[in-house]
């Protein structure tokens, strides 16, 4: 019996071995997917007792802190957001009833020190407290708070960019929630009501909100004929208040005034759709297309938020991103001037801006400044990065003195500011509810070296971008430029 | 006992207080009820080593009552009155205020019965007549009958594989092990067809997260799976994954909600390996494994040292059951097969498992010592 006994105890122990090497599948192998998953209560809880680290603003100023509480033996450190729904949506939250989201979700790692950094390798051995990096924010929380105000109940959304760097400064939408309230009052937060539907408090609008941009598009377009070498600032135009496409007339905003004899630097002051129209049918959508991707258009924006907190902005044909093959698949003259299919983010129409005012170089747009450890050494500086060219220096600097003209006298002298050259476009856009519209104005401007790219959207207006986005862009410059702008 | 065994007792001592200590953790109250069952434990493996210390080959000669009392203790669970089910299975046993899983016992008698039966009839079963397998086919039935009656396939996946490896050490004959292997799957089978509570095992262990919602069983509604069924299973490898290579250390794991409710189930009978997992990591749950794999080379050598069939038979049944109750609660943990509630030797809260483990513990050292003396008088 001896044989079938050792062979037995090669069974049992050949068990255990299966048992061993399970074990290390999943503690080694697995462990890292398993702790990804949203549904991992345990993984949610073990990370309260890190101390997470914070998130801070301009000035020093917490966005996200931690508040200590004892529970049975042990000390957890769960978040309190100081600022409530000032950044929410970059900042995001941490709970443990809920799925974390924005900066909190995607930097989750620096945030509670798993991201290999010694000291809390050596706090979970010999079982102190781990305590995670902070977050330095690139946003400048007094004009945030100047976006709110300005956007005053309304829904939108405003994103302001440092030009030359790619710095995310202002990033807010309305409406917004009190991230303090995700944990035990999530029935408030669902309960927000605002002008405009879908209400979603928790979208951040300013990175994942699609809307038709209107004639802010003509920038695009505008940019898209110079460069092409097929116009200059002054070709001549003929506007008979209308456009003629596949048989069809699509009037001018105004119809009751056609320009009659028009350049292109008065059409993009004024707005005149018939001559983007006819230059869209000129140079083809395709074309339009291709330069819409060098500023960007068609890939996701680059930002430290989660990525499905992004969209990227472009053609869309039943909610999918659509690359048209041939010119007539989209119809060239309502693309031109921001009509047919299309859908943009704020983000993206601020880079836009950003891109004219910055030579044509698109840059690399960030909202973290840096990340500091507990003893408050440097782990990462983020660096401005350049995307890559859109346009040559030349073409962009004819835009935005183009976009001068639109501020000085054109659609969008609400936004003038007297001592600060405001450059900008206004954009219109019909929602298909008659007399609502969604409205825009996207800008920059600069003093002493420095400059600033701001876009607005404001939903479900009865008015022009010009009346209502371009007052609020105006407060946002003040804001960040200082009071001396207004003297 | 000069001659027993020197390593068996101080490996299932290291697991009892590994467990130990690993409840109090958990649950310090039911530390202490634990310990009291580890002195009833004893107490039961001092009387058995006492009374059989001359010869426990005695027992033999009650072998068919050994197989009686195995079968009444298994169907006793089934009982009208004195039967419980907890957890949608029937293994418990409650009468007035004591509560206890003959399951566990049953197992013990039927290995003595098996090394009794099985040394008569090797010879004549390995010349494979058909008549002698009637009262093998018996228990094959009776194991399909418990796992009917208990819906618990784990338990019966236990008796059925002691009965199979201790039918191919008396015989030596693969082929029957393949034949009853094929039986049980038919068997198994036809169960899983008939009984929604196997179903539900089965399909929890093969897609226990699922990105829709499916039908809910417990509440009737849809839900996600690693919210409904397989929640206790999904959490338990969530509370392995978090202990990683060096574990979260003892004391620092994380079992309940900030709130202080439990996350996982069943924590320190049913799911106290993966407790151990995370607060001891792949480090500590290796080492664990490892004693478990040392109790098994060792009770094997013991089998192999003894002189007579029934010895032999007796030393390799108890350690094989040993062993596959091991892989069949950490495997149905580690979702290597479907997860079915039964105790980890030694270490899991329970008494009925605490005093059965002890008794064959006893039986092993017994065994041990006479092979032992023998080896060295010779």
């Amino acid at each position: 019996m001896n044989d079938q006994i050792r062979k037995l105890a090669l069974v049992g122990t050949a068990l255990i071995v299966v048992l061993v090497v399970a074990t290390t599948y999943w503690q080694a192998w697995a462990a890292g997917d398993l702790a990804d998953r949203q549904d991992n209560q345990i993984q949610r809880v073990a990370q309260f007792t890190v101390k997470r680290g914070e998130i801070i603003g301009s000035a020093g100023r917490p966005l996200a802190k931690n508040k200590r509480q004892k529970i049975g033996g042990r000390t957890f450190f769960f978040r309190g957001y100081p600022q409530g729904g000032l950044a929410a949506h970059v900042v995001g939250y941490s709970t443990q009833s809920r799925a974390r989201a924005g900066l909190e979700r995607s930097l989750n790692d620096y945030l509670t020190g798993s991201n290999a950094n010694l000291g809390a390798v050596l706090d979970k051995l010999t079982g102190a407290t781990v305590t995670g990096s902070s977050l330095h924010l690139t946003l400048n929380l007094k004009a945030q708070r100047a976006a709110l105000d300005a956007l005053d109940g309304r829904c939108g959304s405003i994103v302001a960019l440092d030009v030359r760097t790619g710095k995310v400064l202002v990033m807010a939408n309305l409406p917004t929630y009190n991230p303090n309230l995700i944990e035990e009052s999530f029935g408030k937060i669902a309960q927000i009501d605002a002008p405009c539907r879908p209400v979603a408090p928790l979208i951040n609008r300013a990175t994942n909100g699609l809307y038709a941009p209107g004639s802010t598009f003509k920038v695009v377009t505008a940019a898209a004929a110079l460069d092409s070498g097929k116009y200059e600032p002054d070709s001549e135009f003929v506007d008979p208040g209308y456009c003629e496409v596949y048989g069809r007339r699509v009037n001018n905003y105004d119809t009751t005034r056609p320009f009659g004899k028009v350049d292109l630097r008065d059409a993009l002051k004024y707005s005149v759709n018939s001559v983007f129209c006819n230059i869209g049918k000129e140079l083809g959508s395709k074309r339009i297309v291709e330069y819409a991707k060098r500023f960007g258009f068609y890939s996701t924006p680059p930002l430290e938020t989660p990525a499905n907190e992004r969209a990227p902005s472009g053609l869309y044909e039943q909610g999918e991103l659509f690359d048209p093959e041939l010119d007539s698949d989209v119809d060239p003259g309502r693309f031109a001037f921001g009509q047919e299919r299309l859908l943009v983010t704020p983000l993206q129409m601020a880079m836009l801006a950003g891109t004219i005012a910055n030579d044509g170089v698109v840059m690399r747009p960030y909202v973290v400044e840096e990340i500091r450890d507990p003893d408050g050494e440097i782990v990462t500086r983020t660096k401005p990065d350049e995307l890559g060219r859109a346009v040559e220096p030349e073409t962009a600097r004819a835009v935005a003195s183009m976009m001068r003209g639109a501020v000085e006298d054109g659609t969008g002298t609400a936004a003038k500011i007297s001592g600060l050259a405001v450059s900008g476009k206004t954009g219109t856009a019909e929602t298909g509810v008659r007399g609502l519209n969604t409205t825009w104005f996207i800008c920059f401007a600069g003093r002493e070296g420095r400059e600033v790219a701001v876009a607005v959207v404001v939903e479900q207006q009865r008015s022009t971008g010009g009346q209502t986005a371009a007052p609020i862009a105006r407060e946002v410059l003040q804001a960040l430029f200082g009071p001396t702008a207004n003297s | 006992m000069p001659y027993a065994d020197p390593y068996l007792l101080p490996l299932a001592a290291l697991l009892t207080a590994i467990g130990v200590t690993t409840i109090y953790r958990l649950e310090p109250d039911d530390a202490f009820r634990q310990s009291l069952w580890v002195v009833i434990g004893v107490a039961f493996f001092a009387v058995a080593l006492v009374v059989y210390r001359h010869d426990y080959r005695r027992v033999e000669r009650y072998k068919y009552l050994f197989g009686l009392g195995s079968l009444v203790l298994l169907a006793l669970p089934a009982l009208p009155g004195i039967g419980q089910t907890i957890n949608g299975a029937r293994l418990w046993v409650k009468v007035g205020p004591l509560q206890f899983q003959p399951g566990e016992l049953a197992k013990i008698l039927l290995i003595v019965f098996l090394a009794g039966y099985l040394r008569d009839k090797r010879e004549v079963l390995a010349q494979g007549r058909l008549k002698d397998f009637g009262p093998l086919l018996l228990i094959w039935g009776a194991a399909m009958l418990v796992l009917f009656q208990t819906n618990d396939l784990g338990s019966a996946l236990l008796q059925f594989g002691i009965f199979l490896a201790m039918v191919y050490v008396a015989t030596g004959r693969a082929s029957f092990v393949a034949a009853g292997l094929a039986l049980f799957l038919l068997g198994a089978a036809a169960v899983y067809q008939v009984v929604d509570h196997v179903q539900q095992r089965v399909t929890i262990w093969l897609q226990p997260w699922t990105e829709e919602p499916v039908l809910c069983a417990q509440t009737g509604e849809q839900a996600l799976r690693q919210d409904c069924g397989s929640f206790q299973l999904v959490k338990s490898l969530y509370s392995i994954g978090n202990g990683g290579f060096g574990g979260t250390g003892l004391g620092q794991g994380t079992f309940t909600t900030t709130t202080g409710d439990p996350i996982i189930p069943y924590l320190n009978t049913d799911f106290i390996y993966s407790a151990i997992a995370q607060e001891l990591g792949l480090v500590g749950a290796a080492a664990l494994l490892l004693v478990y794999m040392l109790f098994v080379a060792r009770g094997m050598r013991v089998a192999i040292r003894a002189d007579d069939g029934f010895s032999k038979l007796l030393a390799a049944g108890l350690t094989f059951g040993f062993a596959l109750q091991t892989f069949i609660i950490v495997g149905g943990v580690l979702r290597v097969i479907p997860l079915t509630g039964i105790t980890l030797p030694f270490v899991s809260y329970g008494g009925s498992s605490v005093v059965a483990n002890f008794v064959l513990l006893a039986g092993l050292l017994l065994v041990s010592n006479r092979a032992n003396a023998q080896h060295t008088l010779r």
